[in-house]
């Protein structure tokens, strides 16, 4: 019971960067329709730039929690107005395939930089040792990462559900033309949604470097198990990307008990099933011509 | 050169039947002109982008998990070859009957999506058949990929890259016979109609999700037949085969080459598998930045492809095929007012 208990716990650690990640992968198709491939590579470079902070610089976590994803989220910002905003009336698989070219080049540009072996990154001394959760003894800096995901995400619901900038957010993603017409200016906001989606995986990247390898290729694989969590929850819904990404997290620590062989594959499995059974995904509306 | 566009286009089967000689010498030539080994590489990596691109290009269907059945079949190929000593085009066929066999659950249940979300869930199913590789290292010797694999073939000996290059090039041009057979019959037609209106290529009555599946399959099982071959001439079969750099490697050689042009998707894999031949060979470190910054400035500002362009220049219009520019209909509109002028 300890056991399924604490794996459960693991599995809410590894779907909180689900979460983080699938959340800003869905802000961003929400307004500007492209899925970023790269994604996964922002995730790295988050996880880098805390590494090259601390090394380099003797910035510590605290800092670095604040200034890489803001740091990210201005390179976002730069890219979505050199690159991506010249795609964005074409069909939106040419900025898939644009993210992933993106993708190459950024992972070898620090592999060549760092080389592949993984990196140290000393967890911060106000988060070290573990906590008495009562049943069991978990690690300070796993409960952290928990509740500060949790609490981002619903910083971001609160800001999407109940500011001003959420709700001409919200209308922009659902008609644009409409949104137009009623006088906003749509396409301000279509920039910083962007940037802000990509400070979303820094912050993940940061949270990852301390209990996570540091490498160039921390983002490949994980970026499509993220994909697979926004199909599950459906790639419109910001609240299913979220509550899919907890979900195949505690999915895959759980199958990591009873199937072993399987815990990689299942949450593919699980999106094969999603697909047959509900296409557009659990907490998605049905796409026009989708 | 005008005289020779008008003369192009007024003798399309003359044009036709002069590129098919071309095609053929170039094929027979090319272990002369390149290092024979790589010679092999350009001809199972053309193979695969012309069956890519029957599924981007005349379905429109962009599959980003193509590696699931080039990898697949690599391994099951080696497999066949190193276990039960099968002569290696029968162990290549072997591999692309499994790769059929894994794209008719793959494609059923992709082709329930469209779009960029087929490209992810194709990439997330072929990511499955990775971890699997990846688990199952009993059969697949897991990160040291399966070696050894012989090149049987009724005792001759073809240990010489040079000689199996002529011994496999069969099975590549049958496959692009295949292919191209497919585009011009009236099965490759009504793909074609489903790529450019869905809505009324299902009014005309085609149950299209099954036109997709079965394209599904006909470019998986191409694909098997290229990685077969790649694996046998390789004598190994690794997880590389099988991961997803390379389903977008071969998406990058038919964008390249130009979509909805199989001529260019053989053209788009030579040049690729020679680039990186060079920069492997000029001791480059760094080969994604180069593949990736051409990924991106081709979709920056090349969207037709080399071939593509060059049929646009010459103002070909015989074929329905070669799309105009691929895929600039608004996104937000729904495919039934997806029609296209004239």
């Amino acid at each position: 019971m300890t056991n399924l208990l604490q794996q459960a716990f693991n599995g809410l650690v590894s779907g909180s960067f689900y979460a983080l990640l699938a959340l800003g992968l869905a802000v961003i198709f929400g307004m500007l329709r492209v899925v970023n491939f790269a994604h996964g590579a922002f995730y790295m470079l988050g996880a880098f730039g805390a590494y090259v902070l601390l090394s380099s610089r003797q910035v510590g976590f605290w800092a670095a929690l604040v200034v890489v994803p803001v740091a990210l989220g201005l390179l976002g910002m730069a890219l979505e107005r050199a690159f991506i905003h010249r795609l964005a009336a074409l069909d939106p698989l040419y900025n898939f395939l644009f993210t992933f070219g993106l993708t190459l080049i950024l992972q070898d540009l620090v592999r060549r930089e760092y080389g592949v072996q993984s990196q140290p990154y000393p967890r911060p001394a106000a988060l070290a040792g573990s906590v008495d959760l009562g049943v069991f003894a978990y690690p300070t800096y796993q409960v952290f990462v928990l509740g500060f995901s949790v609490a981002v995400c619903l910083a971001v619901w609160y800001l999407l559900a109940r500011t001003r900038v959420g709700m001409v957010v919200r209308a922009a993603t659902e008609r644009a033309d409409l949104t137009r017409a009623l006088g906003v200016n749509v396409g301000r906001w279509v920039t910083p949604v962007f940037g802000f989606g990509i400070a979303l995986a820094g912050l993940a990247g940061v949270l990852a470097a301390p209990m996570r390898a540091v490498n160039p290729l921390m983002g490949a694989d994980l970026i499509i198990v993220v994909f697979a969590v926004v199909v599950i929850g459906g790639l419109g819904s910001v609240f299913g990307s979220v509550v899919a990404g907890f979900l195949i997290g505690m999915l895959q620590a759980l199958g990591n008990l009873y199937v072993p062989a399987l815990s990689q594959t299942l949450v593919f499995l699980l999106m094969g099933v999603v697909l047959l059974w509900r296409p557009a995904g659990l907490f998605g509306a049905e796409e026009a011509g989708a | 050169m005008t005289s020779l566009t008008r003369r192009l286009a007024e003798a399309p089967r003359a044009a036709r039947t002069a590129g098919l000689v071309a095609g053929l010498a170039a094929a027979l030539a090319l272990p002369w002109l390149v290092y024979p080994p790589v010679a092999m590489d350009i001809a199972c990596w053309a193979l695969f982008a012309v069956a890519l691109d029957l599924l981007l290009g005349y379905t429109g269907l962009l599959s980003f998990g193509h590696a699931a059945f080039w990898g697949g079949s690599a391994y099951t190929a080696g497999l066949l070859a190193i276990n039960l000593g099968w002569p290696f085009p029968l162990a290549v066929l072997g591999g692309a009957v499994l790769a059929m066999l894994l794209a008719l659950p793959i494609g059923f249940l992709s082709v329930r999506r469209s779009g960029i979300y087929f490209a992810m869930v194709t990439l997330a199913f072929a990511q499955t058949i990775y971890f699997v590789a990846n688990q199952w290292r009993s059969l697949t010797g897991g990160e040291n990929g399966l070696q050894s694999i012989p090149r049987e073939l009724g005792g001759l000996d073809l240990s010489e890259p040079f000689w199996f290059y002529y011994a496999g090039l069969p099975i590549v041009l049958a496959g692009l016979a295949v292919a191209w057979r497919i585009v011009r019959s009236p099965f490759g037609q009504v793909l074609v109609a489903i790529r450019d209106n869905p809505a009324r290529a299902r009014a005309l009555g085609y149950p299209i999700d099954r036109y997709k599946i079965l394209a599904f399959v006909l470019s998986a099982g191409l694909s098997g037949l290229a990685g077969g071959l790649f694996a046998i001439s390789h004598g190994f079969a690794s997880l590389q085969e099988v991961y997803w750099t390379t389903s977008g490697k071969v998406v990058m050689m038919t964008v390249l080459g130009g979509i909805g042009t199989l001529w260019g998707s053989v053209l788009g894999a030579t040049l690729v598998v020679q680039l990186e031949d060079y920069l492997a060979s000029a001791g480059f470190d760094g080969i994604g930045i180069i593949t990736g910054a051409i990924f991106c400035l081709i979709v920056l500002l090349f969207r037709r492809g080399i071939w593509g362009t060059v049929a646009h220049r010459l103002g070909s219009s015989r074929r329905p095929a070669p799309a105009p520019e691929p895929g600039v209909a608004p996104p937000a509109q729904p495919d039934i007012e997806r029609t296209r002028a004239g």
